[in-house]
């Protein structure tokens, strides 16, 4: 079973994100549940989403205490956020930003996500999107196929924009 | 079709295709994604239903019995407090024989204010004679609602069903979803004792001492029905779509010493803790008890029993503990977890077979045993 934890701020679509993600998994012929944390959300305070994995039926509720993977939506959740609390040993990060930052012991992936849906023109009410993006990233990282992202992707929003978006994130991440 | 879907919106979907006649319904969290969402299918045309917005579930139950009575199918979906202000209601819906069937989240009643997982809210209408279901899967959740209609409506039951899901782990959890097409599977309703809304004459409800005990007791031979009903009505949508669902689940039981019995989600991660139990060698099985009521006949003579109940009974103990052990003539070790939506996990679970102590009461988060 392959864990994922999202870290997002309340209203940054960290939750769409987890969905998007179990949603390309399912094309991919895997099982996937995602998750919020079950907390009282507020908009913009730091809130994590779960996402689990695996080629047969996940039968686990309770929480993902060590993640294999730790996606970073917004990157100043790290001020007040332990991002790699619980990370399995040399487990993988995938952080927006458009400076690779150093997390010794695992392996660090980064996109700049943000100028991304800027560019794209993918704002909403002044947000950029980030979770349609997201995608692109980590397909390029081998978690779900190039063509699953897309159909996930397109099976939620009619606007291609997203796609391009998760095309434009596949390409420019670094490892 | 395979799509990702909440458990919300799983029982949300399968209302639609039930296509009851009248929903009505108040909003409480964790449950509101099922009527708003209900809400949007009636206003969008999606489902020619009637939906009356209540205000309050009291109301939203008087409602559902007002239209039952008529003959027609309806819905509600509710949540802790909410149901509990409808207690009034649904004794009243279970004593008229109205097939009205009801969605409710399973959440912790206050205070202190809490709206994580919890099975007493629907443990405090077990004697209402209502039929009870707890599912474990967004999945079983879908399936088992389009069943419930079918059974409540059965002529040999006659009484509402309420299908119970775990607040917030189920109710908000996404996994795969695959939709049917009912078809005839759930066949037009047809309540013998409707009014007629065409010819209206009014009726006397009094029933004396000389009468109401029999009332009483076709209540309960219609439950004792209702367990072929159910069986027949599993069996029949295993045939038809291919997942098939009885009053238990059980998970490595045929030659297990040790049982691990509990409902809802935790039912289910109990198998990922048998594994484990397993690999070590201790020969345990989980039981996932789906029908609470009726309550099921469980294949447990020999075994030792552990409980886990995400419910209590003050001054008395877990409930469904206490159900097995009276039903069985059997000594259980009785285990209270997940109050609240206190986190237990499949580890933890794991632990509480190894260190069963038959007859003995633990708290799980409180030390000591009790």
């Amino acid at each position: 079973m392959f864990e994922v934890r999202i870290h997002s701020r309340g209203g940054q679509g960290g939750v769409t994100a987890a969905r998007l993600l179990a949603t390309a998994a399912l094309h991919d012929g895997k099982y996937a549940t995602a998750c919020p944390f079950y907390g009282a959300e507020r908009r913009g305070a730091p809130v994590v989403s779960f996402v689990r994995i695996d080629d047969r039926q996940i039968r686990v509720y309770s929480q993902i205490r060590d993640p294999d993977l730790v996606v970073v939506l917004d990157a100043s959740v790290m001020e007040t956020v332990d991002v790699l609390n619980g990370l399995k040993k040399g487990g993988q990060v995938l952080i927006n930003s458009a400076h690779m930052p150093e997390f010794p012991g695992y392996t660090t992936f980064s996109v700049d996500l943000t100028g991304i849906a800027l560019r794209e023109k993918l704002v909403v009410a002044g947000s950029p999107i980030l979770n349609t993006p997201v995608l692109g990233a980590l397909a390029k990282m081998g978690i779900i196929s190039a063509e699953a992202a897309k159909a996930a992707i397109r099976g939620m929003f009619t606007d291609e924009r997203n796609v391009k978006a998760a095309e434009a994130a596949y390409k420019e991440m670094s490892a | 079709m395979k799509k990702i879907a909440t458990g919300n919106k799983a029982i949300a979907e399968a209302v639609k295709q039930a296509l009851p006649n009248v929903v009505a319904a108040y909003p409480i969290t964790p449950q509101t994604e099922i009527v708003e969402t209900i809400a949007d299918y009636v206003t969008s045309g999606q489902m020619k239903s009637r939906y009356i917005p209540v205000e309050s579930e009291h109301s939203a139950m008087a409602a559902c019995i007002g239209a039952s009575i008529t003959g027609v199918r309806t819905f509600t979906a509710t949540s802790a407090h909410g149901l509990l202000y409808m207690h009034e209601m649904t004794n009243w819906a279970a004593g008229a024989r109205l097939p009205i069937v009801m969605a409710n989240v399973n959440r912790s009643l206050g205070p202190g204010w809490n709206i994580w997982a919890e099975h007493t809210d629907a443990m405090q209408e077990r004697d209402t004679g209502w039929l009870q279901v707890y599912v474990s899967t967004v999945q079983e959740a879908y399936d088992t609602t389009l069943m419930a209609f079918r059974i409540a409506e059965h002529n040999d039951v006659l009484l509402p069903v309420m299908v119970n899901l775990d607040g917030f782990s189920l109710s908000h959890i996404m996994q795969p979803l695959d939709t049917v097409e009912p078809g005839d599977f759930i066949p037009p309703i047809h309540l013998p004792h409707a009014i007629d809304t065409k010819n209206p004459t009014g009726y006397g409800g009094l029933t004396g001492p000389d009468q109401h005990f029999r009332f009483r007791w076709e209540i309960e031979h219609s439950m004792r029905d209702a367990v072929k009903v159910i069986a027949a009505t599993e069996k029949d949508f295993a045939e038809r779509f291919g997942r098939s669902y009885g009053p238990t689940e059980n998970y490595r039981c045929e030659d297990a010493d040790v049982v691990l019995i509990a409902m809802g989600t935790f039912g289910k991660e109990a198998e990922v803790a048998i594994d484990i139990l397993r690999e070590e060698g201790i020969k345990a099985g989980s039981m996932r008890l789906r029908w609470f009521r009726p309550f099921p006949n469980l294949d447990i003579a020999g075994k030792e029993v552990v409980v886990i109940d995400r419910d209590y009974s003050f001054g008395y103990g877990g409930i469904v503990a206490h159900e097995i052990m009276a039903k069985n003539q059997c000594e259980v070790y009785s285990v209270i977890a997940g109050l609240g939506g206190q986190e237990v996990t499949y580890d933890d679970m794991a632990a509480f077979v190894r260190t069963r102590r038959m007859g003995e009461e633990f708290w799980f988060g409180v030390s000591g045993h009790v």
